[in-house]
């Protein structure tokens, strides 16, 4: 490597800005005669809406409009819907209620947009909009997946009898059961994997502007995928013509899957600008988000796992019912399915598996992708029964996994995945020496002495990212390819601009990209500019999640930075008279290998514009582009291993230690790595230890802001000890598997599995608040 | 936040009669830690806010042997900075150095927290065990007399606090226990101890705000030792229940704070 | 409306605004001094902070009538020309920073930090006096590291083997 090139660690580029406060995310933007907006939402959980009255409102100081339902239904704007079309196991689609951008007729969640109102100031926006008068005719609630699906319960949509939006599976059934019937021991538990709020500290927004000159709009938002927005919006939504809407999204503070959806607000803005005639510039507040940002998780799970008498893994049956809110979000049927079901074999080899997954509405925000989606819940599954078996075994939980690893490889498994590489016993030891798991017992006693107990647990994740081989979602019910493209353009002064469909908003793709062409030219990173964000900009591209930029995005740009190589490699060798063959590039110069015959980089990229000496027949100028699409997901797998100490007398957990070690494949910028990890490890541990939400019975979220949901602080978490194996992944050009995801994937097992070491009940739901680990631990007493 | 409109008095008496002209729409802005975040969230929307920071009167901490009076203007994170309060009564200090975070100590009241009352504000803890004073441009009310119930203090209409007082007792402790989101105290326990007795101070986990654990108070008085309050019951029913600790889990704070705050107390 | 006069990262502004306007408002929609962030709306996560006569506080908790006469720093004041202040320098050594958002009200928190404690500040104070300012994206660890660094601070064990 070079200093710069693949595997150094460099620093961001895009620190700087961001530092020094000139950072600019949507709501920093404005437009002349731009004005504000604000929702008029829905205070109850269910009712119909038997009137909306907005006349005093209308006359209030600097309104300049106010929208509903209907007359959204009636200018032609389409309802959202999910893009991921999943059948119930007898074939029957999956059962979709109308959602539309502001409702109309009924609300089904606290929180649902009603009506928009345009001022002049956010403040007179906010002050009109609380005097907007709808009447409501309140109806029945259900918040809860396992009510919602009860004789009796409240309907929320006339398209899903019983609320039932799929009963779906996965596997075989009957070899399932008849491992179960050869089983010696079979471990039962029962999962309940918590909702939580995703958060990104940057409220959505957005900047909806109708230019009636050029019948142009222009969408700014908080996406992680601008083109997929614009798509949406243009071919399902109805909003606007695709090649007459740009969607900009500039620096974006975070995402982690909330950011992916085209939600009602960007839709309705658009809409405004051109009924208002005004730029239209609307920011969430953080009440606002808690109440529309898509929720994550939410599931109910019965889990079986059958054994022989070697401790040999037979089977899993698995059971889950899982929460998709009030309306389905754009992946919300592909969460609970196709990215959770088939990672159920995890680091095992397992011969039959079978799952059932009912996906249910309810009262509640809608629930889609958050860090991980699915596969934490899935990894919380396979590793909290791990545990649980082992210690009905009575044997160790380390040499219990290891004996059902999956050693050869490529594996496949019963749920669809055919997993290309990894090495299991390679992280396991790499994190238990890590973690000094030997001399753990030591430290138990000198914690008892303190009268703290200490526990330790552990979770072998595997995962499945770099989504994904297009043709594979598409013959699983995806509506859109996964591929990702990109654009290398070189200056004839030979500098170069990388455009991708992947965006950042955090990741630090403005470094760990431009490494790229450090180690393929040996050019300076700081002569790389990477462009993202823009449609008008960037060709297309599908977006940024599912740690995908490094394995999908990366590639493209290096099979782009392919095409330029070649062509660069050809002008070289006409003008050095040559063979092609024999031209390498390295340290920004193009030589002949075995001579000191050579061109600057500058040299050749100024002859590829001036196009003075060109080979016969060559176009002039040097620019590549490249769609890349995957031929299988990626496996980062890895061992995570948690150490706790319970006060027993208060029921709070402390996390003495937290060690990862990951194999994510090739790494591009350790550091960038690493903080990933960091990030993924703080979420995690937060589901485990702090996030959850509470409904109470009229559906109302009492967890709607930092007063009541417990995000997680610097105080709560520990410094984390990580580490990294480099495994390559052989599904594409660089080996990379992806790193963004595992850390919220794999740690909350190991957090639950180490506390309930601690204090000697396995019977433990997260997040285990100090009170519950207190009346956990009373249990036992 | 709905309309309302700032006044800068710069004496008592001119933030008194501002606030008598104004009537029941104004309140007086101190800190501005709850009552602003309140106003954000349109549960609050006084038509007037007379802004007592800039009231000379209400500044300065005053040190007089074990004697402490401390402005009802002093900011928390003066209070924790003291050195004048530090030594002759550190576990004061050290509560002022757990509320909120930074930026809200260097803005918030003791004043403003005390008239406020929050049911888990720290500082009304600390006045009931140290059977404080607390003084306003009227009167000198006992801490005893003045918290009442949940929001609700002596406090009349137009009434500000000017200062507390309270004398420094031999050994003394506060001990925080916080809610995981909201960081204010889930159970807050202030221990002060005399050659007279033992006072307890309790917040954040009563029913009708900051308490003084009488039965703790007796057991401590007779034996200052984090054990003497082992056999006792908190009763449940005296106890707030919410999402974060149903009121079992708050009557058991209530002992094993107070016994951490015995045992810090004796550490001092 | 109410004539408010601030001296903004050492330059006086004047304004007009509504009294209900809190400090932030003004700062970014006033002065366009958008580097000072809103990232909640009960005074918890700090994306806010800025120094007003040398403090700390959240913008999002004073109204900009309060903040008259005041001298108010902003993260777009902290630099001095092309130097990075460093509290800044330290946040991009130590990759302290992903997505940006938390960003300007960490660094204006860490340097009221270590304007109060020096060198003397350890871990366990750090993590104690972030409980005003909430990171999303870095599990706090490599803030914690950049702020011990800048403050010339030994780092904990743990980090210290990195």
């Amino acid at each position: 490597m070079g200093v710069e090139g693949i595997g150094a660690k460099v620093l961001r580029k895009e620190d700087r800005r961001f530092i020094t406060g000139r950072g600019r995310y949507v709501d920093d933007m404005s437009v002349p005669g731009m004005k504000y907006a604000a929702f008029v939402r829905s205070p109850h959980a269910h009712a119909k809406i038997t009137g909306i009255d907005t006349s005093s409102a209308e006359g209030m100081p600097g309104v300049i409009g106010i929208l509903n339902g209907q007359q959204l239904q009636g200018d032609g704007i389409g309802n959202l819907i999910c893009g991921w079309a999943v059948s119930s196991k007898d074939g029957t689609p999956m059962k979709m209620g109308a959602w539309p951008a502001l409702a109309v007729g009924t609300v089904r969640h606290v929180g649902q947009a009603v009506a928009i109102v345009v001022a002049e100031t956010q403040l007179q926006a906010r002050d009109a909009a609380e005097a907007v008068m709808v009447d409501y005719e309140e109806l029945p609630v259900v918040t809860t997946a396992v009510d919602a699906l009860k004789e009796g319960a409240p309907q929320l949509h006339p398209e899903a009898p019983g609320n039932l939006i799929f009963d779906w599976e996965l596997g075989d059934k009957a070899a399932t059961d008849a491992a179960f019937s050869k089983a010696a021991h079979v471990t039962k538990i029962h999962i309940h994997n918590n909702r939580l709020v995703p958060n990104p500290m940057e409220p959505r927004a957005a900047l909806g502007h109708y230019d009636p000159a050029e019948d142009h709009y222009t969408c700014w938002t908080t996406s992680q995928n601008p083109h997929v927005a614009r798509l949406v919006m243009s071919a399902f939504y109805n909003v606007a013509p695709e090649h007459k809407l740009r969607v900009i999204a500039p620096d974006v503070g975070g995402g982690f899957g909330s950011k992916i959806y085209i939600y009602p607000e960007e839709i309705v803005c658009l809409w405004a600008s051109k009924r208002t005639g005004v730029p239209v510039k609307w920011t969430s507040d953080r009440s606002e988000a808690f109440l529309t940002d898509a929720h994550g998780r939410d599931h109910e799970t019965d889990v079986e796992l059958a054994l022989d008498a070697d401790n040999k893994i037979l089977g899993l049956r698995v059971g889950t019912i899982a929460n998709l809110g009030a309306y389905m979000s754009l992946f919300s049927s592909s969460v609970p399915t196709y990215l959770y079901a088939t990672l159920l074999s995890g680091q095992y080899d397992i011969p039959a598996i079978h799952a059932n997954v009912k996906t249910v509405y309810t009262n509640t925000v809608p629930v889609d992708a958050y860090r991980g989606a699915g596969r934490p819940e899935a990894t919380y599954v396979v590793e909290r029964t791990m545990e649980t078996a082992a210690r009905e075994l009575g044997i160790s939980p380390a040499e219990f996994r290891r004996k059902n690893f999956i050693r050869s490889f490529p594996h496949q498994t019963p749920v669809i995945m055919a997993y290309d590489a990894g090495d299991f016993d390679a992280t396991l030891n790499a994190g238990m020496e890590a973690a000094d798991v030997a001399g753990f017992e030591a430290r138990r006693e000198e914690a008892k002495s303190r009268g703290k107990l200490r526990g330790l647990g552990m979770s072998c994740y595997i995962e499945a990212c770099g989504i994904a081989p297009s043709k594979a979602v598409g013959s699983l019910g995806a509506g859109v390819g996964l591929w990702e493209s990109a654009e290398v353009r070189v200056n004839p002064v030979g500098t170069i601009e990388i455009l991708t469909g992947s965006h950042s908003h955090g990741q630090g793709h403005e470094t760990t990209f431009a490494q790229l062409v450090a180690e393929r030219f040996g050019l300076p990173v700081d002569n790389v500019q990477i462009v993202h964000g823009d449609t008008d900009k960037v060709q297309f591209g599908m977006g940024t999640y599912g740690s995908r930029s490094g394995a999908v995005g990366m590639s493209a740009i290096v099979k782009a930075l392919d095409k330029v190589e070649a062509k660069a490699k050809k002008i070289a060798a006409h003008v050095l008279e040559a063979d092609e063959g024999d031209i390498v590039i390295e340290n920004g110069e193009v030589k002949v290998a075995g001579t000191d015959k050579k061109l600057g980089w500058h040299e050749v990229c100024l002859g590829a514009y001036t196009a003075h000496n060109l080979p016969d027949g060559m176009e002039p100028g040097l620019k590549e582009g490249a769609f890349y699409d995957p031929t299988n997901f990626t496996f980062p797998a890895g061992c995570y291993i948690c150490e706790v100490e319970v006060d027993p007398e208060t029921g709070t957990t402390e996390i003495i230690q937290f060690v990862a070690a990951d194999d994510f494949g090739r790494v591009i910028n350790p550091m960038i790595v690493e903080g990933q990890v960091h990030g993924g490890l703080a979420q995690g541990i937060g589901q485990a230890l702090l996030e959850g939400t509470h409904y109470d019975d009229a559906g109302q979220l009492l967890t709607a802001s930092y007063m009541d949901y417990a995000m997680p602080r610097a105080w709560d978490l520990p410094n984390f000890k990580v580490s990294t194996n480099e495994t390559l992944c052989p599904g594409n050009p660089l080996g990379m598997k992806g790193c963004g995801e595992a850390g919220a994937i794999g740690s909350p097992p190991a957090v639950i599995n180490a506390i309930t070491d601690a204090i000697g009940n396995n019977d433990l739901t997260m997040p285990a608040t100090p009170e519950k680990v207190w009346k956990a631990l009373n249990a036992v007493a | 936040m709905y309309e309302t409109s700032y006044h800068r008095p710069t004496s008592l008496e001119e933030a008194a009669n501002l606030a008598t002209e104004k009537g029941d729409e104004a309140k007086y802005l101190s800190g501005g830690m709850t009552l602003i975040p309140t106003m954000k969230q349109r549960l609050a929307a006084p038509e007037a806010l007379i802004d007592l920071r800039h009231v000379g009167e209400l500044k300065g901490i005053t040190v007089n042997g074990r004697s402490i009076r401390i402005g009802g203007g002093v900011t928390h994170a003066e209070v924790a900075m003291s050195d004048e309060i530090k030594s002759v009564c550190p576990g004061f200090a050290s509560l002022a150095g757990l509320i909120g975070d930074p930026a809200v100590r260097h803005m918030g009241t003791v004043g403003g927290s005390v008239a406020n009352f929050d049911p888990a504000a720290d500082y009304p803890a600390a006045l009931l065990a140290l059977g404080g004073t607390i003084h306003t441009n009227k009167r000198e009310i006992a801490a005893d007399d003045f918290f009442l119930g949940l929001f609700e203090t002596a406090l009349e209409e137009g009434e500000i606090v000017t200062a507390v007082s309270f004398e420094a007792p031999d050994q003394c402790a506060y001990e925080k226990f916080r809610n995981p989101a909201s960081r204010y105290a889930m159970c807050g326990v202030f221990v002060a101890r005399r050659a007279d007795g033992v006072k307890v101070g309790v917040t954040g986990a009563g029913s009708s705000g900051a308490f003084r654990w009488s039965d703790g108070e007796q057991a401590l008085s007779s034996d200052f030792a984090p054990e003497a309050v082992d056999g006792l019951t908190v009763s449940e029913a005296d106890m707030m229940g919410d999402i974060h600790g149903s009121s079992a889990y708050r009557a058991n704070l209530v002992k094993v704070v107070t016994k951490r705050a015995v045992k810090k107390a004796l550490s001092h | 409306m109410t004539d408010v006069t601030i001296t903004v990262n050492g330059r006086e502004m004047k304004g007009s605004v509504e009294d209900r306007t809190l400090l932030v408002q003004f700062l970014r929609g006033n002065l366009g001094l958008t580097g000072t962030h809103v990232g909640c709306d009960t005074s918890q996560c700090g994306a806010c902070v800025v120094h007003v006569d040398g403090k700390a506080v959240k913008s999002c908790t004073m109204l900009a009538v309060q903040a008259s006469g005041s001298s108010v720093t902003t993260i777009e004041g902290l630099a001095s020309g092309a130097d990075l202040h460093p509290v800044q320098a330290a946040f991009r050594e130590h990759h302290g920073l992903q997505c940006g958002y938390c960003t300007p009200g960490m660094i204006m928190t860490a340097v009221d930090m270590i304007q109060r404690h020096g060198s003397s500040l350890d871990e366990e104070t750090v993590r104690e006096e972030l409980d005003g300012n909430i990171c999303r994206c870095t599990g706090y660890h490599n803030i914690v590291k950049a702020i011990l660094s800048a403050a010339g601070a030994s780092q904990p064990q743990s980090i210290a083997a990195e």
